[in-house]
């Protein structure tokens, strides 16, 4: 058989080099999709029946009618904590239960008292409690309004694109078509038809072929669909996974952009074509306000997107200003999903910090990973043996380039079996794995959710004998094609599979593994190689619900059922790392992602930008590209670029596809092993900085790699940026993505702001547009004046040779002479900063002090790191410097000033990262 | 008593001062007590900021024996062993670098003092290459004797086959004269002339035994046009088959295996003796014959005299042979000059993984890479080829084979051709001198 696979992979690769769109479904080819975007923007038939209507406390409910079919719907409203709205809608009495999506939201939300403020037979009016919010609920036809004092911030239904395919008995048309037909025919029968409308059985709704597939569809038509109005939003952002800009764009031209996880191989760049994973949550932003709308749906979703000002030149608008006939600019935004419920969350911000908390209290936020993890990682498919291993891990020390992964992809099993190593090129994982601890470095090794049918495979005949395979429509274990030939998938939406699964990685069922072995699931959208669209049969079944209800779910459920094994084999102590190609809202607190395969092209470096954005806009943060591209080859400066593009971004691995030429670091000649090390070190010196923005997107929800808008909300000209990016709030990066640049333009943000280039310590101006001329070595980066940034300048092999090495404070003052920042220190590597046992401390200069003082009073840990060097930006010269610690003693310090770059730097301060200290500057 | 003093001397180079980090050589410039000025000479410190932990000088130079600056660099004494440098990164980061233990001097990891144990080894493994680079260079004389001795006999064959050639070619113009005259009576007439050839001609006359010995396996490999199942590899196996299973036929025996070939070889025979297939008979089967044999191997002496043997035609003795390594996999073959292949241990086709392309070492050793180039295509990626590394040793053998790269192959091969006259192998003073 095996013959026969490697001449279907053949096949797929000698391709062209694009994606074949042909494999995948447009919006036309997909019935449900079809079918609602045909519903043209109209009179709403849906009606509320206020006199239905129950308020408890914290709960409304209220039925509403489609006067069309009469089939009635049920809709609840809560008022979440913190400024969110949810609404539910769901049939009032569906024939059977319909899909609400279970594991996304980390608990029931905690909901707030709702009031009446006022009702009549034409609507209802609800306080939201702050800033004089309200809900207004329109009875005829149903729509809903959020409002603001005067300003409405939200409205749904406005276009009247509510639609619920409610769940009906199969009529009988399949027995006698021929009759069916001669009816559409015949005119005659046309009123009779009308009536009825509701109940005319289109193509594709019982049952609908894709290529080779036909999806039998048992339950019929199950889509639902709304429509959002956003007043005064021009922009909106988010709905990841797409190639495309970060700022969305409308949809009028072209088909919705689409959500439905799915193994595209050599995806096309600016294109709305679903990629592997999905977060249904968009984020509005407007110079006045930010929102965001969760729509808590797995199964496959469509969203248009439209704007009254999208068409209109630049002369247009300013004709409607001069004129004074400007209507508001406002966004349209419908969701369309095949089944299940509508479940949303509008999040009404009014800051983008606010929309993240909000989001991050619904499905929690990104996990906190093991330090080491933010570091630098190598992996390619494959490292072909043990000894090859060993050859790149020295490799490293050789040239002296820091490195904390190797990974190694699917060759390493025997056979493709996951939780095994192939019996001859890892002989010996342990020594391996030892190896590499020796160095202080860890490894990552590939565990895919399809499993090998194979009688001899124990992991297989455990999952069998346990029926804990996803089940084909008639009730067989699902079998797919994938890279072991034939597969199966467990059924990872059940706890109990996901906690046998997890227990496999215990030390003594997963073979040959020890504490620095970590794990990768990709192919987890799940890829199924001969299945519709690469992927899985909808009508396959997850116990009660079928696999068109769970899809986009899928991915994360394989990812939360790892990420528990992980933690497992510790007992409880070390934090997990597991990477993941598919994922869901909430997957952010699973571990990290990247953006799949993308190629070796300077477009797929450029993209990686706006991927990571959008991912980092709605929760998660731990994201990064394939450094140098998966497929395909990249030239030299091509793969320099992306290494130092990459050294700014969240998740830092370079990975090759097996067909390409070897491609290590220093096998490019010195100069370019030079530009590289140089790159990866100075990822490594500002590993506290990355460190600490992790910490604080665990606690916080933010991202960590964030648009320009996200910190100057008001600065219009920030809105679409998408080539420039800021780590944390306080640097900003503007990465060479052009082939043979000269330099490159970037917007310093802020008119009251000052950067300051952080290898020059040149300082400019905010508010403007900074040419800067690049040659190979450089990498744009500003630090923000009014900043603390800490670094390690003492790099070394791998993150944990750094673990007690001394800090360098960087201290960026601003136009008032001040600065702040924070420094966050604990194990690196486990829960237990859980319980308190961490090192946080606010970094504050102003009146000439710089003082660090306790943020966290009451955790307890302690570090040999020191602080060895305070670098003070924009500083004029002192007199004297001198440290004051917290037993009383003050000591003169040394410093050094550079009048030139006015860089005042301080040698040797030597006080403990973890005290209490002052330093004065007189 | 010279050993005692050389010893006490030695002896008292360990006692002299110097701060942690700094090699012997660099020693007059940390003098004790007095201002420390930057190997760079960018600036000038007080002796006690070298090495107290933190960086003054632009090129490390102060922090010899820490980890502070990060252009550092670490002596390692190593006595025992071989004293080396690392990056200060490596100090106290918990990982023995130097086998005298001294970089981790304050990071809590316990190292061993490996020094004299890595010294022993190392000492035992360079004996070991030397005798091996003595023994290996001894067949290397022997080879390149060998080579020049069949060189020119190659040379003077080459000659005489030319001289044949020019002889035989004469012949062969008669016979084509002798055929067109037959040519012209009626056909009646043709062939009693027909029989008369026959009898005319003695095929011994013309045999290629006498310009070549045999007909044998490689040399029908070379004509790919005859591969029996015209996949695209033309195996031994189905060379063997055309030789009616054997390795090589004299000239006698390949006549009557010859219809096995015949076939396959019209084609390439029709260039030059066109009308023979006018001709029935064993006649034309001889005259074929005697063109095929002739014809290969005038072309071999001719490209096998025009390949580059190395210096002193010390690799000539690889030619024509082929060289095994057995995997857990795939048996792999190495014939250089010839090609590389695959081919797996339990059944299957064999792969091409590159023919001979050019000697591709560095400038200074271009003998000590062979590159086998444009074997089978891969999907999607370049064909295959394979790189041989030549290093020196007694016997001729392929050590390793890996594939590092999808197609682009690695093999490891030892053969007393690449051995190097050994230098003289006493252990230099320069070792001891930092015991």
């Amino acid at each position: 058989m095996a013959p026969l696979l490697v001449l279907g992979l053949a096949l797929c690769l000698s391709g062209t080099w694009a994606v074949d769109k042909g494999n995948f479904k447009t919006c036309e080819q997909s019935a449900f999709c079809k079918r609602q975007r045909a519903l043209k923007p109209g009179e709403s038939p849906y009606r509320a029946l206020l006199e239905t209507m129950e308020l408890t406390n914290t709960r409304l409910t209220l039925q509403l009618i489609n006067d069309n079919n009469k089939v009635r719907l049920l809709l609840e409203l809560y008022r979440l904590q913190g400024n969110i709205t949810r609404v539910k809608i769901n049939e009032l009495k569906p024939l059977k239960p319909r899909y609400e999506v279970p594991d996304v939201l980390i608990r029931e939300p905690t909901t707030e008292p709702l009031s009446v403020l006022s009702q009549d037979e034409n609507g209802v009016v609800l306080s939201l409690g702050v800033e004089s919010q309200r809900v207004i609920i329109s009875a005829r036809p149903f729509r809903l309004d959020i409002m603001e004092g005067s300003d409405v911030l939200m409205s749904l239904n406005s276009r009247g694109l509510l639609a619920f395919e409610h769940l009906r008995m199969r009529k009988d048309t399949q027995a006698d078509p021929e009759a069916e037909k001669k009816e559409e025919a015949d005119p005659a029968n046309q009123a009779e038809t009308t009536k009825e409308e509701e109940e005319k059985v289109e193509d594709g709704m019982w049952e609908e072929t894709f290529k080779s597939h036909t999806d039998s569809k048992p339950n019929g038509p199950s889509a639902v669909s709304l429509d959002f109005s956003l007043p005064g939003v021009e922009h909106v952002y988010g709905i990841p996974e797409h190639a495309d800009t970060l700022r969305l764009k409308t949809t009028d031209n072209g088909d919705p952009y689409r959500l439905y996880n799915l193994d595209v191989f050599q995806y096309e760049l600016y294109n709305p074509m679903a990629l592997y994973g999905s977060v249904p949550v968009m984020v509005a932003h407007s110079a006045q306000r930010t929102t965001g709308i969760f729509w808590l749906n797995a199964a496959e979703t469509w969203v248009d997107i439209s704007s009254n000002t999208a068409g209109k030149t630049v002369f247009g608008k300013m004709l409607d200003y001069v004129q004074g006939s400007s209507e508001t600019p406002q966004t349209d935004v419908r969701w369309i999903s095949e089944s299940g419920i509508i479940d949303i969350f509008i999040m009404l911000g009014p800051t983008p910090k606010d929309v993240f908390s909000q989001y991050a209290s619904l499905t929690g936020t990104q996990s906190f990973p093991p330090l080491a993890s933010l570091g630098y990682h190598q992996c390619r498919w494959n490292y072909n043996d043990q000894e090859d291993v060993k050859s790149v891990d020295a490799g490293f020390d050789e040239h002296d380039i820091p490195y904390d992964f190797i990974w190694l992809d699917i060759e390493h099993t025997d056979g493709k079996r996951y939780f095994t190593w192939d019996p001859h090129k890892f002989a010996t994982p342990k020594e391996m794995l030892q190896g590499l601890m020796d160095k202080k470095r860890k490894m990552v090794a590939i565990v895919d959710p399809h499993i090998k049918v194979d009688g001899n495979y124990k992991i297989h005949n455990e999952i069998r004998s346990r029926g804990f395979y996803v089940k084909n429509k008639d009730g067989g274990d699902y079998e797919g094609w994938c890279w072991p030939g034939s597969a199966s998938y467990p059924d990872f939406t059940r706890a109990d599979m996901r906690a046998w699964w997890a227990s496999m990685f215990a030390y003594d069922q997963y073979e040959g593994t020890m504490e620095n072995l970590y794990t990768w699931n990709d192919m987890n959208e799940p890829s199924v190689f001969n299945g519709p669209e690469v992927t899985m049969h909808k009508d396959a079944t997850h116990g009660a619900w079928e696999h068109r209800d769970i899809h986009n779910l899928y991915g994360l459920y394989v990812q939360m059922a790892t990420a528990e094994g992980l933690i497992q084999r510790s007992g409880g102590v070390e934090r997990p790392f597991v990477l993941t190609r598919a994922f869901f809202a909430g997957s952010q607190r699973l571990g990290a992602v990247w953006t799949g395969d993308n190629a070796a092209e300077w477009g797929h470096l450029k993209i990686s930008i706006p991927m990571c954005l959008s991912m980092g806009l709605v929760g998660i943060s731990f994201c990064g590209a394939d450094i140098g591209g998966f497929f395909k080859s990249p030239s030299t400066e091509l793969l320099v670029r992306w290494y130092q593009a990459g050294a700014y971004q969240p998740f830092y691995r370079a990975h090759a596809h097996v067909d390409t030429p070897r491609r290590e670091p220093w096998l490019f000649g010195p100069e370019n092993t030079a530009l590289i090390r140089e790159a990866v070190r100075q990822r490594y010196t500002l590993l506290p900085y990355w460190y600490q923005l992790f910490y604080r997107a665990h606690v916080t929800g933010e991202p960590v790699m964030r648009p320009l808008w996200v910190e100057y909300p008001q600065d219009l000209a920030t809105f679409a940026l998408e080539d420039e990016y800021l780590i944390g709030r306080d640097l900003l990066v503007h990465p060479v993505v052009e082939e043979g640049a000269r330099g490159v333009t970037a917007y310093l943000p802020g008119k009251d702001e000052v950067w300051f280039d952080v290898h020059t310590f040149q300082k400019h101006n905010g508010a403007q547009n900074l040419y800067i001329p690049v040659t190979m070595s450089s990498i744009p980066v500003f630090q923000r004046g009014g900043s603390i940034i800490p670094r390690k300048l003492r790099v070394r092999r791998s993150s944990t040779c750094m673990e007690h090495d001394p800090y360098t404070l960087y201290v960026a003052l601003n136009l008032q002479r001040t600065a702040d920042g924070e420094l966050y220190i604990d194990d690196g590597h486990t829960f237990n900063y859980e319980k308190k046992e961490f090192i946080y401390r606010k970094l504050t200069f102003a009146n000439k002090v710089l003082s660090s003082v306790n943020l966290a009073p009451d955790a307890k840990f302690t570090t040999d790191s020191w602080i060895e060097r305070i670098i003070v930006l924009g500083a004029s010269k002192p007199s004297k410097v001198t440290l004051k610690t917290a037993d009383g003693q003050e000591k003169q310090l040394e410093f050094d000033f550079d009048a030139s770059m006015s860089v005042l730097t301080v040698r040797k301060p030597g006080m403990n990262a973890g005290a209490d200290w002052t330093m004065t500057f007189q | 008593w010279l050993l005692v003093c050389l010893l006490l001397k030695l002896f008292s180079a360990v006692e002299v001062q110097r701060p942690r980090g700094v090699p012997l050589s660099k020693r007059q410039f940390y003098e004790e007590g007095k201002p420390f000025t930057c190997l760079d000479g960018s600036r000038t410190i007080p002796f006690d900021r070298v090495n107290d932990d933190y960086c003054d000088c632009q090129d490390g130079s102060d922090e010899p024996g820490t980890a502070a600056c990060p252009n550092g660099s670490f002596h390692c004494t190593n006595a025992g062993f071989r004293p080396t440098f690392i990056p200060s990164s490596r100090i106290n980061d918990g990982i023995c670098d130097c086998c005298d233990t001294t970089d981790e001097y304050n990071s809590g990891a316990t190292c061993q003092n490996t020094c004299r144990e890595l010294g022993r080894k190392e000492r035992e493994s360079l004996q070991k290459m030397a005798e091996i680079a003595k023994e290996g260079f001894l067949l290397k004389q022997q080879l390149i004797h060998e080579a020049n001795r069949g060189l020119e006999d190659k040379k003077a064959k080459l000659g005489d086959v030319q001289g044949s050639k020019k002889d035989l070619e004469a012949k062969v113009e008669a016979l084509r004269t002798v055929k067109e005259a037959a040519e012209q009576p009626e056909r009646e007439a043709k062939e009693r002339h027909l029989k008369a050839w026959e009898g005319k001609l003695s095929f011994k006359s013309i045999s290629p035994s006498t310009v070549c010995n045999d007909v044998s396996v490689p040399e029908l490999l070379s004509h790919s046009e005859l591969d029996p199942d015209a996949d695209g590899s033309f195996t031994e196996a189905e060379a063997q088959g055309l030789l009616g299973g054997v390795d090589k036929v004299d000239t006698a025996a390949f006549e009557s295996i010859w219809s096995n070939v015949k076939e396959k070889y019209m084609s390439e025979v029709r260039h030059y003796t066109s009308f023979f297939f006018l001709i029935n008979s064993k006649f034309h089967v001889k005259f074929i014959l005697f063109n095929f044999g002739f014809g290969i191997c005038f072309r071999n002496l001719e490209k096998e005299i025009s390949f580059d043997f190395g210096p002193s035609s010390e690799f000539a003795y690889l030619y024509s042979q082929c060289y095994e390594l057995t995997t857990s996999e795939y048996i792999y073959r190495l014939c250089p000059f010839n090609r590389v292949t695959q081919k797996p241990k339990f059944g299957g086709s064999e792969t091409n993984l590159g023919s001979w392309g050019k000697w591709a070492g560095p400038e200074d050793s271009i003998y000590s890479v062979m590159k086998y180039e444009h074997g089978t295509g891969c999907w999607q990626g370049p064909s295959r080829s394979t790189t041989v590394k030549l290093t020196c040793g007694k016997e001729t053998v392929v050590t390793s084979t890996s594939e590092p790269s999808r197609c682009e192959y690695l093999m490891e091969f030892t053969c007393p051709a690449i051995c190097q006259e050994p230098p003289n192998l006493e252990i230099s003073s320069h070792e001891h001198q930092e015991l």
